[in-house]
């Protein structure tokens, strides 16, 4: 595995709305079979940033560089040509329709030729079945709803279905937000596999025990700033968590509650919540 | 019910049973089976159940189906198109004034129509998508605009509402295709299962089938994924117009006139039609099939109010207590399936 070379690179990074400076020289890089966790308060620019990734937007200053080379996304088009697939919090799932249209929904396969070319049902059932077999959600009926998946299930069908149309980089933004324990655990062993798959993932988070559980390596943003870009074991997670928050934060919280748990409590707050 | 191998589990038959029992057409089989019985009983000795009173409430059904697979298809990628009426009464006058009294030959007005009908349900879908307007505005304004244009146009061409071509009609081939019967039976039964099929077929197996329950779905989830969404709903204006289309060189060639009036309301029977059929009115659910059962239900109600020899005013009191029983049904069946296990 070349883990050297960086799969994706940002280089220098900015990203101006009128007057509004979003992202301010943003450099990171992605590399193959490893996790980048992007992490940051709410606003800090980690949406604008994995837009850019994607090609929804393109940066005002600064360049994208996919191998060493530079790359200009025009639509989320060319991103997604390029191996670039963002799993976004809608997930791009409709949730009444079945999980292998779902599945297959702007790439579905054909059989027959001509006016006789038709959507390959069998097919489609056959692929989604055997794809969520590997991920081990076991299907009775592929063309029952998504929305009868948990939430967990859902987030990682939509990993799966990026990682079967072949991307080779996988931007999950805020995967493990919306989610319980049981459900994020679910999805961040996922993520683990799919690193081990040698996929340069991307991953959006608030939450730093998540971060640090899966990461590594560590980009903070912060009001569009970068702060820092660590490896895994160069930072604590009691520092990350200084970082995102400015440290102000939580260090009042901690002189509030008088204790040095802090962390620890909103982990199990979180997780009960 | 179970064409796809659930594999070889051994929750295979109640799965299928359990699928069938959130099939969005459900409550529209139920009802057609409930009205038929309820028809049969009470009108069965006064002529509903004759070969001619089945082909009069199909003949009914067809019209109405006709027009509703295509409404049920547009609905389900998430619009309205509540101008297929008043293109009904545009399409037909397009016929009788080109025949009548430009003299072209009657397949050049029936062509002319359909030429006209894509235009309007292009222009209709071309607006909706460019303006982002809720296309029940937007097809509601042209309902009245297209009625407008066609009164007006007629009073100015031919000073009538109302023309006959009976001359032009009679004999012709285009009216034993669109107008003729097959033994007691009129041709437009055929027309309609033929759209149904066609329908079912488009929606349930084919690419674009699969872009009309995500465009209906989430049109922004759809669109990140590479569904061309404006194409396909521009499509299905196009089709639904196609389709109004359709209905009034039926009608034109039967009756051998046309009237600025014809298709008045016909947008809303469709939309019925198509809930009663298990549609979901904001889109991304329901079926084809349900929207032809939802028709039959129309045919059946219809006439068989007529047989019975209650007063047929009472039809829509009928139809309307069948809509909002189908709909509640419809919930339940659409929340059981959502949550189903």
């Amino acid at each position: 595995m070349a883990n050297d070379a960086p799969l994706m690179e940002a280089r220098g990074l900015s990203k101006y709305f009128g007057h509004v400076v979003a992202l301010e020289d943003i450099s990171m890089d992605v590399r193959a079979g490893q996790v980048t966790c992007l992490l940051g308060d709410n606003g800090a620019g980690k949406s604008t940033l994995i837009k850019i990734f994607s090609g929804v937007h393109q940066p005002t200053k600064g360049a994208m560089a996919l191998d060493g080379e530079e790359v200009l996304f025009n639509s989320p088009r060319d991103a997604i040509d390029r191996g670039i697939a963002t799993v976004f919090q809608d997930l791009a799932m409709i949730p009444l329709m079945g999980i292998s249209r779902n599945f297959f929904i702007g790439r579905e396969p054909t059989t027959g030729v001509g006016p006789f070319k038709r959507f390959d049902v069998k097919k489609a059932d056959r692929i989604t079945r055997e794809e969520l077999d590997k991920i081990g959600i076991s299907l009775r009926d592929t063309a029952q709803p998504v929305s009868t998946l948990s939430g967990g299930e859902r987030q990682s069908v939509a990993i799966a279905r990026a990682v079967y149309f072949g991307a080779n980089i996988l931007i999950l933004d805020e995967p493990t937000s919306a989610l319980g324990v049981k459900q994020s655990a679910m999805v961040l062993r996922y993520i683990n596999r799919t690193r081990q798959q040698g996929i340069g993932v991307v991953f959006i988070t608030h939450n730093v025990h998540h971060a640090h559980l899966i990461g590594d390596r560590y980009t903070v943003l912060s009001h569009g700033h970068s702060l820092g870009s660590y490896g895994k074991g160069e930072v604590s997670m009691t520092e990350l968590e200084k970082l995102m928050a400015g440290g102000k934060e939580l260090e009042k919280l901690e002189d509030e509650l008088q204790g040095s748990t802090a962390a620890g409590s909103e982990e199990s707050a979180n997780g009960r919540g | 019910m179970a064409q796809s191998a659930t594999g070889e589990k051994p929750v295979r038959d109640v799965g299928a049973l359990k699928r069938l029992m959130t099939r969005p057409e459900l409550a529209a089989v139920a009802g057609s089976i409930l009205v038929f019985a309820f028809f049969a009983v009470v009108a069965g000795d006064s002529g509903f159940l004759t070969t001619g009173g089945t082909a009069s409430y199909l003949e009914v059904a067809a019209q109405l189906g006709i027009v509703a697979v295509p409404v049920a298809l547009l609905m389900i990628a998430g619009e309205f198109d509540l101008s297929v009426g008043s293109m009904v009464g545009a399409a037909g006058m397009i016929i009788a004034i080109t025949t009548t009294e430009y003299g072209f030959p009657l397949l050049v007005g029936v062509l002319l129509a359909f030429v006209v009908a894509a235009a309007v349900g292009f222009f209709n879908g071309y607006l909706v998508i460019k303006t982002g307007l809720p296309s029940f505005i937007v097809t509601l304004g042209m309902l009245f605009a297209l009625r407008g244009l066609t009164i007006g146009f007629a009073r100015l061409l031919t000073g009538r509402t109302q023309i006959g071509l009976s001359d032009a009609v009679s004999g012709n081939p285009l009216t034993s295709l669109f107008a003729g019967s097959i033994g007691d039976f009129s041709v437009t039964i055929v027309w309609w299962l033929l759209l149904a099929v066609l329908g079912t077929y488009v929606l349930q197996r084919t690419v674009f089938g699969n872009w009309i329950f995500g465009s209906g779905g989430d049109a922004n989830a759809a669109r990140n994924v590479g569904v061309p969404v404006s194409r396909v709903k521009i499509t299905l204006f196009m089709c639904t117009a196609l389709s109004a289309a359709l209905l009034a060189t039926i009608q034109v060639l039967d009756a051998g006139s046309a009237d600025v009036l014809r298709g008045t309301l016909l947008e809303l029977q469709a939309i019925a039609a198509a809930v009663i059929g298990g549609v979901l009115l904001t889109g991304g659910y329901g079926s084809v099939v349900g929207a032809v059962f939802g028709a039959l239900i129309f045919g059946m109600v219809q006439q068989g109010i007529f047989f019975t020899g209650v007063s047929t005013d009472w039809f829509q009191v009928f139809v309307g207590v069948m809509l909002l029983i189908a709909v509640v049904f419809n919930n339940i069946i659409r929340k059981r399936a959502a949550e189903a296990r």
